[in-house]
């Protein structure tokens, strides 16, 4: 098997979970969505550091999951602020802006 | 595993393609039940499976650093931020199936599967037919490498990400704090305004009555059988989370009866006279049944449940 294969992984990963951010719309459903994505970077990051034989992809993982975490940190707190004001974590309901 | 140690190799080992093979299918299965899930928590946990099947190919991978934080603060951390999210806004807010836009999800499928196919298009021009393995890059450890790494030739991205996460931590802070605008009333007060209105002067009545349900979100029955929302906990009933037994007994009995109707091989009565035995059980059964000891028995349990219902 040619580690490639996890290439192929991750780009299945990253559909799945850009497919899931259209498709659905509770807000908690859609961060997890965004998190799969990330996740299948990270994958793909991890594989190139493989293929290229040095550590740097697997540095630009670490901070891609720094990131993800100071992420989901501020939007759990928004889902929640959200949820506070509309009673729903649906994101069709948040639309003040529309007419 | 093996891979890592060859210098320009073109395959890994068969024990690898084989973990490859079998964790991928849970991987994709496991980000599919992700989106499909109808309930946000099946959704987390589904994630965090592929999170973790995602954490032992990093490992396979040569990257042991990041497959153990991978674990840590993805399965670990925020994962459990999102379950207690969910538990907090509610576990039962599920999605809504009405679609608003027509045909959404079905333009929205087929822009994915566009995607993906373009994606693995690429992937597959590209010429990756060897590769260097990581023998070299981890030969002195994968920490210390990392490690290295992040403090001379990253050093600036690492002190940024210190500012990033302090201003996640009290964007967070802000976000979720609210101001207290009114004082918080004592005991006293709020006793002394009950009394003042008339309304549930003493404590407010307990939930369940039943012996085998005295659960908090079913209610106690009043005299006349109904069910009292009083008893329920404000958030249950905000919720309306409000399980409703009272009938439960009812229909047990009819189904049990029913049961040995058809046991004895006897025609089912018509459903009038049913709802007139439900209503009345103490007259007339034992001794119609008296024939069969097993009946009988049932009937009676059936009986003495009614009563003291």
């Amino acid at each position: 098997m040619n580690p490639v294969n996890y290439l192929y992984l991750a780009a299945l990963l990253f559909t799945i979970g850009a497919a899931g951010v259209v498709i659905r719309r509770n807000a908690i459903v859609l961060f997890m969505c965004v998190e799969l994505m990330l996740n299948a970077c990270n994958l793909a990051f991890v594989t190139f550091s493989r293929l290229h034989g040095n550590l740097d992809g697997q540095i630009i993982a670490f901070f891609t999951m720094v990131v993800a975490a100071a992420e989901v940190v501020v939007g759990l707190a928004i889902i929640v602020s959200v949820f506070r004001s509309r009673h729903s974590a649906s994101v069709d309901d948040a639309s003040l802006m529309k007419l | 595993m093996s891979g890592t140690l060859a210098a320009a190799a073109s395959t890994t080992s068969t024990g690898e393609a084989l973990q490859f093979w079998v964790l991928g299918t849970v991987a994709v299965i496991g980000a599919l039940c992700t989106i499909l899930m109808h309930k946000a928590v099946h959704s987390a946990l589904c994630l965090a499976g592929t999170m973790i099947v995602l954490a032992v190919f990093y490992l396979a991978n040569g990257a042991y650093f990041l497959g153990v934080v991978q674990i840590v603060v993805y399965t670990g951390a925020i994962m459990m931020l999102f379950l207690f999210v969910v538990m907090l806004v509610g576990v039962t807010a599920a999605d809504s199936l009405k679609e608003t836009l027509k045909g959404q999800r079905w333009l929205a499928a087929l822009c994915g599967l566009g995607f993906g196919i373009l994606l693995c298009a690429g992937i597959g021009n590209a010429s990756l037919t060897t590769w260097n393995g990581l023998g070299q890059a981890n030969a002195g450890g994968n920490v210390e490498g990392l490690a290295a790494l992040i403090f001379t030739k990253y050093v600036f991205a690492f002190e940024i990400t210190g500012a990033l996460l302090i201003t996640a931590a009290v964007g967070a802070m802000v976000l979720t704090h609210r101001e207290r605008t009114e004082r918080a009333r004592t005991q006293r007060e709020q006793s002394e305004a009950r009394v003042r209105t008339g309304r549930n002067v003493p404590p407010l009545p307990a939930p369940g009555v039943y012996a085998r349900h005295n659960a908090v979100d079913i209610p106690g029955l009043l005299p006349d059988g109904t069910p009292s929302e009083l008893t329920v906990n404000a958030t249950l009933r905000g919720r309306g989370q409000i399980r409703d037994v009272s009938t439960d007994a009812l229909a047990e009995l009819a189904a049990l009866e029913q049961r040995s109707q058809r046991w004895l091989g006897r025609k089912a009565r018509d459903t009038g006279k049913k709802a007139e035995d439900t209503a009345e059980p103490e007259h007339g059964e034992n001794g119609e049944n008296g024939e069969n000891g097993q009946n009988g028995e049932n009937t009676a349990g059936a009986n003495s449940r009614g009563a003291a219902k």
